[in-house]
């Protein structure tokens, strides 16, 4: 059952665009049954899991290699799989109307579901591999759906920004994953889970981290990989609210979620996530208040958000596990509903940009509602879910062992910015004064306002009445990310304290700071321009320097010049070959020779010596003789060593060559072409090189010879079952018939091209040619 | 008697080399030819060389139960004969008509040009 949960996905969205093809207005409905229906699944899953019980199922895909397609839903998992089926159900809804009219509909239902069904994969796979191919599934699909609009310059080079940077953190992943498989055993999670000790004792630990960690922070936009998601917003709206905010920028969170029980705990673990989620904090709060476009500040609010959820994590105790559950819950609640409301705004008004908008509660009152009520959420004002991830927040960095004033700072700030980028996003838009009053505003049908309020609304919910959720959601998913379960308590009101006190203060700095906003952004709009030094930057210095770097090695290794590849495929495999002589010392010569007959001498002088008329000789015909030498030399050789029928073969053939030189090239006239002294000397270098190395190869071969075991074979049966005496006649007729076709048939294609390529004379004004 | 055979598949080799890399199609071709051939006789020797002792059965015998030529590298190399000259009929043919249809050779054309 669930692998059909993941399979239905991509089986729905292969005939999303048949289905809009045939039904475009029904096809938003028909397709938004699916996400439903596994919303109700993954629902009723929760209380059996909140009683302990975990799904499992399992096929086996490649046994040998211990990669199995295996699932299982535990508290981690059913909390994401709620979020990216519920949250699912309301975009694919949205999405109808939001790109109503759009010839490319079909398609892009078929990236958004099939990106649901790859997400679903990734928090689903109990399996380290079929997770991490669902992580790549979830890069590729967000690469089409980032450039959906893929007429424009900036969505073409943002897809592929977002591509490159989390599929190259893919990769990482992938080398984290066999290297942890190896160290623990297992690919299977489930397993690896009792292997923590061992995996912490390896001396391999700090590159599994490392590489596991570069997967999770490029997918989770941490610093200094935050780049791409800002520039990932040139997607559709309900792709930014649903990829980048809701679900797989928190990929990488939950990868960290999910393998804190086996890699989490250690110093080095708190260390690099806390400072890494510390810095993505505060670069994107930073980053966040100066924006004007909508939704780039909403961008950057959540990689200050999945910088808060990895910063929790590292600080590893409890009480910040359960705030980072908390906060991933609230922030996928708010953030969803205010990207949603972006895209309504720009829906009805036209525009994304702050300074444009105004008095929109009037237009779209409800939008409005959504817009301040997850915003209040954003800001973690009561009685909101967000105000309860916040006060965990505060509890947490206030009872840090260490560092306590540092940790508190920086959640502080990060509170004040929320504070204050909520009070823009929410009030002067839909309160403040219209920029353009005559501005004609489109009315929204329900499809555009029914996500953004019941994701507020939800926020708001479990703000009034968070036992709702703490022991059948937040309680068992922090009994896999932390195990043993313990029994939390999530409330609003926790009694005067410096938690509530720290809160007040936010809320207060925050508010003076949205009351002076105008010369607050002008002072900040300066500081602004700083940005344009950071990774970004970085990112296309990259970028461009391995362009040029590919150029330069292409002009090396494949130029054009056909003898340069020649020369190229020589010195590899005589370098190759040589370094693996030398290290399995394999020079050797055999003792017993045979001895060397006088007109055997003579046969092989004669060959060389013909060998060193081809090279020097200035007169074609010359070397079109010597060449026939060495063939004859070669056939006597044959026939002095027990091969007559080889002989005949070579004779003959050495024979038509001759006369095919003779005809075709002979007449042509001549190229005369004197490499520089240096290169013919470098060339005989090379060619000395290898020839020496063939002898060497040859004597080792003979020493090495321990003769075939298919000789015998051939020697004893060639009569009785082929009924032939000439042994080499019924390898090739019989015993390797088949081979024998393959080479008929390979001569029959060299005939036939011979053949046409003859006929094909050229017109009588095309042969201009002077022969 | 093996080391010599070595010595003259080493010669073979490095003519063939140094033809490939002189870049003019002529000796190219020429190049290829020697390269065949001496790929060959490495087969044939690399096998162990038996003189005077061809694989066959004899007319009383129903088996070959002395020493003999190995026949397996024999019935590689008559293939490998075969189909190297079909390759070489095929690129001798191919270079002449493009030859008669570019007044120049195939390979290398900057070079040649350049002359």
């Amino acid at each position: 059952m669930i692998t059909a949960t993941v399979i239905s996905g991509f089986v729905l969205a292969l005939t999303a665009p048949l289905l809009t093809r045939w039904r475009s207005s029904l096809a938003g409905y028909i397709l938004t049954l699916l996400p439903l229906g596994l919303t109700t699944y993954f629902a009723l899953q929760v209380s059996s899991i909140a009683a302990g019980q975990h799904l499992v199922e399992s096929f086996a895909w490649m046994p040998s290699l211990g990669i199995h397609l295996s699932f299982y839903i535990d508290g981690l998992g059913v909390l994401f799989a709620l979020l990216i089926s519920g949250v699912g159900t309301l975009i694919v809804f949205y999405a109808g109307a939001y790109l109503a009219g759009n010839p490319q509909l079909g398609r892009f239902y078929l990236y958004l579901l099939a990106f649901m069904a790859s997400m679903l994969g990734v928090v689903l796979s109990a399996n380290l591999i079929t997770l991490f191919i669902f992580w790549e599934l979830t890069s590729i699909t967000s690469y089409f759906l980032i450039g959906f609009e893929h007429e424009r310059e900036e969505a073409r080079s943002s897809a592929l920004q977002a591509l490159l940077v989390t599929g190259i953190g893919g990769l990482a992943l992938l080398a984290g994953f066999l290297l942890m498989g190896h160290v623990g055993g297992s690919l299977e999670i489930r397993e690896l889970l009792n292997q923590a000790d061992v995996i912490q004792a390896h001396h391999l630990y700090k590159s599994i981290l490392v590489l596991i960690l570069a997967g999770a922070f490029t997918k989770s936009a941490q610093t200094p990989f935050h780049f791409w998601l800002p520039n990932a917003m040139e997607a559709p709206t309900p792709v930014s609210a649903y990829l980048h905010s809701v679900t797989m920028v928190k990929a990488g969170v939950y990868l960290l979620l999910r393998l804190n029980p086996i890699l989490g705990g250690t110093d080095i673990w708190s260390l690099s996530l806390g400072f890494f989620g510390a810095v993505t904090m505060v670069t994107g709060a930073a980053m966040m208040v100066v924006q004007r476009d909508i939704k780039r500040l909403l961008a950057y609010s959540t990689v200050s958000g999945l910088g808060t959820m990895v910063f929790l994590i590292g600080l590893n105790t409890n009480t910040a596990l359960l705030a980072a559950v908390v906060f991933l819950t609230a922030h996928s609640l708010y953030k969803g509903s205010l990207f949603l409301t972006a895209g309504a705004i720009s829906h009805a008004a036209g525009t994304r940009d702050l300074d444009q908008m105004g008095d929109l509660a009037r237009h779209i009152p409800l939008i409005a509602l959504a817009a301040i009520l997850a915003g209040l959420s954003m800001a973690g004002l009561p009685p909101t879910f967000g105000f309860i991830a916040k006060e965990s927040l505060y509890q947490t960095v206030l009872g840090a062992p260490q560092l306590t004033i540092i940790l508190t700072g920086i959640g502080f700030f990060t509170g004040i910015t929320m504070v204050f980028a909520a009070g823009i996003l929410a009030i002067p838009p839909f309160f403040g004064k219209s920029p353009n009053p005559a501005t004609h505003h489109h009315s929204l049908p329900i499809h555009l306002w029914l996500g953004p309020v019941v994701l507020a609304a939800l926020g708001l919910l479990i703000g009034i009445a968070p036992q709702l959720v703490a022991h059948s959601f937040i309680s068992p998913v922090l009994q896999s990310v932390n195990p043993p379960a313990q029994d939390i308590h999530l409330s609003l009101w926790h009694g005067f304290n410096p938690i509530l006190f720290l809160s007040l203060l936010t809320i207060a700095s925050g508010g003076i700071a949205y009351a002076f906003r105008k010369p607050l952004l002008q002072f900040l709009a300066v500081g602004a321009r700083l940005g344009r030094i950071g990774p970004l930057q970085w990112y296309y210095l990259i970028l461009e320097g391995v362009k040029s770097f590919a150029q330069w090695q292409t002009q090396i290794l494949q130029g054009g010049l056909l003898r340069r590849y020649i020369l190229i495929i020589f010195l590899f495999a005589i370098t190759t070959v040589m370094v693996t002589m030398f290290q399995h010392n394999g020079f050797g010569i055999k003792t017993e020779l045979l001895s060397i007959r006088f007109f055997e001498l003579t046969i092989c002088l004669l060959m060389l010596a013909a060998a060193v008329i081809t090279i020097r000789s200035q007169s074609r015909l010359s070397a079109i003789v010597a060449m026939g030498v060495i063939g004859y030399g070669i056939a006597l050789m044959f026939i002095l060593f027990g091969a007559p029928d080889l002989a005949v073969t070579q004779f003959i053939i050495e024979t038509m060559t001759v006369i095919l030189f003779v005809l075709v090239i002979y007449r042509l006239p001549r190229f005369v072409r004197r490499p520089a002294k240096y290169i013919q000397a470098r060339n005989a270098l090379v060619a000395l090189l290898g020839g020496g190395l063939m002898t060497a190869l040859v004597l080792a071969a003979l020493n090495a010879q321990q003769g075939s075991r298919l000789s015998a074979f051939f020697k004893a049966n060639s009569y009785l079952l082929a009924h032939g005496r000439n042994i080499v006649n019924v390898i090739i007729v019989d015993f390797r018939g088949m081979d024998t076709l393959g080479e008929i048939t390979v001569l029959a294609l060299a005939g036939t091209g011979v053949f046409t390529l003859l006929k094909l004379r050229p017109r009588e004004e095309d042969d201009v040619c002077d022969l | 008697m093996e080391l010599l055979t070595a010595i003259v598949i080493g010669g073979l080799f490095g003519a063939a080399i140094y033809l490939l890399l002189t870049g003019t199609p002529f000796r190219l071709i020429i190049g290829l030819v020697i390269l065949s051939n001496a790929i060959n006789l490495l087969i044939f020797v690399a096998g162990g060389l038996t003189p005077g002792k061809p694989p066959l059965i004899a007319v009383a015998e129903k088996q070959l139960l002395t020493a003999s030529a190995d026949p397996l590298p024999q019935a590689l190399i008559l293939t490998a004969i075969v189909i190297s000259f079909g390759v070489l009929a095929f690129t001798l043919v191919l270079f002449r008509r493009a030859f008669d249809r570019l007044c120049r050779p195939l390979v290398d054309l900057e070079e040649t040009d350049r002359q």
